[in-house]
């Protein structure tokens, strides 16, 4: 039985990991007062470009940057949309979603069916030996621990650095950032890229190591996941992971369970995240002070200088 | 050096502008994506946005696939006017699918007449409920109805997994998820033999006309595009905030469940795990399109609905991958986003000497 | 191989001897077939789309054929079939389960039109039915399980629960239990026939609840690959997954759709097809098994000698005396489940299967 339990947490926390990857992304993003409804579109587009980086190279690392700078160029992509030519955050996203799953479709289109070398788990010795604490602190795959090492500076750079303080600013308050003189476009676009890169990271987790294959579509709804990731962790970096492992390791847990003979949860269970959401939301927006330290205040609000 | 200004009101003829122009680049860079693929561009562009509109069948196709995404983007863009970003109407669509269905699984043998205009009335109900879980929580806690109404979204999905899957699959379905067919009294009357549209794509064509009367001639219509565009003064007038974000809300919402019992009650005539190819999220695209004017929207939806016919022409005449429809529908959406602008601001030039920054 | 080329033979020569009048005729026959998902899934469609090619290569001159792929099963699956029908299409492949109703209704509408449906129950005068009887080639999977686990313990990724897939399970809990009367197989079902990152989910926490073997009644090879990352032994599905686990695949059932197709578009050619219900196996060379690797040459030379007998027609997995979960005898010792109803409706587990059928 304890073997099974910390199976099952070495699982989880794999499925945790894409989605930790992209909801950072977003939260930043979103920090900075721009709604990106894409992410499941730029995570399609980072898992079919780093599949094919490292189809074409070989090189996992290879796959790694390819994923993330091609989330970011299409992040990049709604940047432009959105903050230069003031189209509407909710449409503009939607729509990368719909041009990610196409051209990640067609960009797959040679690679499906192909194999590739697997990132595999790293194993310290000593350490990754250690009974129980070993495989689950030090077993993991390196992707793992990038998740959350990027995580945790995120967190770092948005509390008490400068740029982090700039960067909430301009979220909450976009017209007295920009009277104050900071470049509010320039910042956002920043963000948007991260958000981007971040998404595009997760999903070439998801083709490189998840299951090292394309298929088409095969995010499967993890980015819409990680937007409400993002809320259920009340834009709070340090609830990211703990939701990450709540929202992905709740299938795990379904299935753990039915593979244990006893039977299937059933749908309610698999709604629970997403109603756990809303009533997180309920609770932190009841109260107007709460809600005014974590919600970036101008989220999805259009931004032009004034000249 | 260029720069943009706000224009005092809507350029007119920017509105129809830019949807050619995003038309027209739309086209070039599909012939360039069909010349990369070793494909004719003349014939695969006339295959996707020509081909479709030049036969019966192929309008009948159109105007049936256009019906939900004109109804939903109509609903959506009352909504919209308002400020209230109703995501969800995904969600209102199974749900009002589901409670419209009701009827036709519990009586599967039914012939009474009255067992039609019954679903298509708990269909508005369902999609209205749904709608308004995201207007409690707003005018009660405060609580962002974007997230709140994508949230359902994924329940409403589930449930109806389940409940095709459990109570309602069709005893003599082999354990295939799915309910049992409608019975013919539950299904809406086709309008030509040997073509689909159906009674409910007329009614989905006849809604924006409404629509464009309620918005423009009635006092609510009036309230509003206030509200929309000036809280603040809407408020002074006396608009009621919390009334606004339910009437928009349960409208966007009606309309959507009312989309959804029409769709299982013709073309599906049951209901399945999923019964929507994303019609709530496309028919948001449709409603900004539309530029959240009645008839922009009816236009828009027929557009949308004219490349996903197109697309399944060129997989069977030229061969084209499914994989482009999308590809195409995301590039014309990010053309028609970006002329947008067009719209709101014109460009002017600043300075006297080109600057090179 | 061998079987493929006797047809051919067969084929052409009845072609060259009856179409000659036909062949005059400038007009090719056009195929048409319905896809569920992308041809490259190695699965399911991937099979249908070999089988086309199939006809492509020997029937080239005669016919020509097109594909839609990934059409949903709803209000879209009617409008391509019709689709189809309307640009000159004689004899239409429609994939799928869902594809049931909509093909029914379209065939209503084009009476000269010819409809094979894959796996339905509901034919008609221009719509016939055909299924494979994957169950014999899972049998054989499930010996070879037996003999290969060390725990005990086989691990099985399920989609839907309708009878197919309760066969396969039955079928392969058999095939253990004939080897190892202990067997356990554990069952998870996904429901889905295709989400990589699921299927693979559902591998790894089988697991990690102590399976050695994992097979899976889904599409895609993730769970194979998942299998291969952990070293343990797992079966293909549909095609030959060999590329994916070179270390790690035992064998693969097979979908061999292509002499079926062939030969109704032959018939369809003269004129003489007819609708019906098709449900072959290993005999007809519906159902393939993929070569036995990765085991000790003892094993694969049972698994061998099993699916030659069941080829032959000399054994049929289901012979009893079978039982049923709750302990009742339902095949009496010595006799043969009938196709129908048992069979094609199944909706009970065999004794020794640790799952609950969901409801």
């Amino acid at each position: 039985m304890n073997e099974l339990l910390i199976a099952s947490m070495m699982t989880m926390m794999t499925a945790a990991t894409p989605l930790v990857f992209a909801a950072t992304g977003e939260l930043v993003c979103e920090k900075s007062g721009v709604l990106n409804l894409g992410v499941e579109g730029m995570m399609l587009i980072g898992a079919v470009f780093g599949f094919a980086a490292v189809t074409l190279t070989g090189q996992p690392l290879a796959g790694l940057l390819a994923g993330s700078l091609c989330g970011l160029v299409a992040a990049l992509i709604f940047a432009l949309l959105t903050l230069t030519l003031l189209s509407n955050q909710v449409a503009t996203g939607l729509a990368l979603t719909i041009f990610g799953t196409g051209l990640s479709a067609l960009v797959g289109l040679d690679y499906v069916g192909e194999t590739i070398e697997q990132i595999r788990s790293i194993h310290i010795p000593v350490l990754s030996d250690l009974p129980v604490i070993g495989r689950l602190l030090f077993g993991h795959d390196p992707l793992v621990y990038l998740a959350i090492i990027i995580l945790a500076l995120s967190g770092w750079f948005l509390k008490p650095t400068r740029w982090g303080m700039i960067l909430r600013a301009v979220g909450d308050s976009e017209v007295s950032a920009h009277a104050i003189g900071y470049p509010v476009i320039a910042i956002r676009y920043a963000a948007v890229a991260f958000g981007g890169a971040m998404a595009g990271l997760g999903g070439a987790y998801l083709s490189l190591v998840y299951t090292p294959l394309w298929a088409e579509n095969m995010t499967a709804g993890r980015g819409w996941i990680a937007l409400a990731l993002v809320v259920f962790a009340s834009w709070r970096p340090s609830r990211v992971l703990l939701g990450a492992i709540l929202f992905g390791g709740i299938t795990i847990l379904q299935l753990n369970a039915q593979a244990a003979g006893l039977g299937i949860p059933g749908a309610f269970m698999s709604m629970l995240p997403y109603i756990a959401t809303i009533v997180v939301l309920v609770l932190i927006s009841r109260d107007a002070i709460r809600i005014r330290l974590n919600a970036p205040a101008c989220l999805g609000k259009p931004f032009r200088a004034e000249r | 050096m260029l720069a943009l200004e706000a224009r005092a009101t809507q350029s007119a003829s920017a509105a129809w502008l830019s949807p050619l122009l995003a038309m027209a680049l739309t086209g070039l860079t599909g012939a360039a994506i069909f010349l990369a693929m070793g494909k004719a561009p003349g014939i695969a562009l006339y295959i996707y946005f020509i081909e479709p509109l030049t036969s019966w069948s192929g309008l009948s196709e159109v105007a049936v696939k256009a019906g939900p995404l004109i109804l939903i983007g109509i609903g959506l863009s009352v909504g919209f006017r308002a400020g209230i970003w109703n995501i969800g109407a995904e969600g209102q669509f199974i749900a009002g699918a589901v409670l419209g269905s009701a009827p036709a699984v519990v009586f599967y043998d039914s012939t009474n007449l009255l067992i039609l205009p019954t679903m298509l009335v708990l269909g508005v109900l369902g999609g209205m409920a749904w709608a308004a879980i995201p207007a409690l929580l707003k005018t009660r806690f405060n609580a962002n109805e974007i997230l709140v109404s994508l949230m359902l979204v994924y329940v409403a999905e589930l449930l109806l997994v389940h409940l095709v899957q459990g109570p309602w699959r069709n005893p003599q379905g082999w354990g295939f998820p799915g309910t049992r067919m409608f019975p013919d009294a539950a299904l809406l009357p086709m309008l030509f033999p040997g073509y689909r549209v159906h009674l409910g794509t007329l009614i989905a064509l006849l809604i924006p006309l409404l629509a464009w009367f309620v918005l423009t001639k009635s006092r609510f219509g009036f309230k509003v595009r206030v509200f929309g565009s000036a809280p603040l003064a809407a408020r002074h007038a006396g608009i009621n905030n919390p009334r606004m974000i339910w009437a928009t809300l349960l409208i966007g919402g009606g309309l959507a469940g009312l989309a959804g019992i029409m769709e299982a009650a013709s073309t599906i005539g049951q209901l399945m795990p999923k019964i929507s190819p994303g019609y709530g999220f496309t028919a948001i695209i449709v409603a900004f399109l539309g530029r959240l004017h009645p008839v922009g929207v009816a236009l828009a939806g027929t557009a949308i609905a004219v490349t996903y016919i197109g697309g399944e022409g060129a997989q069977i005449s030229a061969g084209l991958p499914k994989a482009v429809t999308g590809l195409f529908q995301g590039i014309i959406l990010f053309y028609l986003l970006a002329f947008d602008l067009l719209t709101r601001y014109r460009l002017t030039r600043i300075g006297n000497k080109v600057s090179a920054t | 191989m061998k079987y493929f080329a006797k047809l051919a033979s067969v084929l052409l020569a009845a072609l060259l001897s009856f179409g000659v009048a036909y062949s005059a005729s400038a007009d090719k026959l056009k195929v048409g077939f319905i896809y569920i998902g992308p041809p490259g899934d190695h699965g399911w469609t991937y099979a249908h789309d070999q089988a086309r090619l199939m006809i492509d290569n020997m029937l080239g001159d005669h016919v020509e054929t097109t594909y839609v792929e990934g059409v949903p099963e709803g209000p879209d699956a009617e409008r391509a079939i019709a689709k189809l029908a309307e640009t000159g299409h004689k004899l239409i492949f429609t994939t799928s389960f869902g594809y049931m109703e909509p093909t029914l209704k379209v065939a209503k509408r084009f009476p000269d039109v010819k409809f094979e449906h894959a796996t339905g129950y509901k034919q008609a005068d221009n719509v016939a039915t055909y299924s494979a009887r994957f169950y014999e080639g899972r049998y054989v999977q499930g010996q070879i399980a037996a003999k290969i686990s060390k725990s005990g313990v086989i691990g099985y990724i399920a989609s839907f629960p309708i009878p197919e897939v309760v066969r396969g399970i039955n079928a392969f809990m058999l095939g253990a239990q004939s080897i190892n009367p202990d067997m356990k197989v554990k069952v998870v079902w996904v429901y889905s026939w295709f989400d990589p990152p699921k299927e693979a989910d559902a591998a790894k926490v089988l697991m990690d609840q102590g399976a050695d073997i994992i097979t899976q009644h889904t599409d895609s090879t993730a769970a194979l690959q998942a299998a291969a990352d952990r070293g343990i032994h797992a079966f293909g599905q549909a095609s030959d997954m060999i590329q994916f686990a070179p270390d790690t695949q035992l064998t693969a059932v097979l979908d061999d759709w292509g002499p079926y197709y062939v030969k109704r578009t032959v018939d369809v050619l003269m004129g003489t097809w007819s609708p019906g219900d098709t449900w072959n196996g290993m005999g007809p060379g519906m159902v393939g098994m993929a070569p036995f690797t990765n085991m000790p040459s003892a094993v694969a030379m049972m698994a061998r000698k099993t699916a030659e007998s069941i080829r032959t027609g000399a054994f049929h997995p289901f012979t009893g005396p079978i039982y049923n979960q709750a302990g009742e005898l339902v095949v009496a010792a010595g006799e043969v489940a009938a196709d129908f109803p048992m069979l094609a409706t199944m909706n009970f587990y065999v004794q020794g299967v640790d799952d609950k059928l969901p409801e």
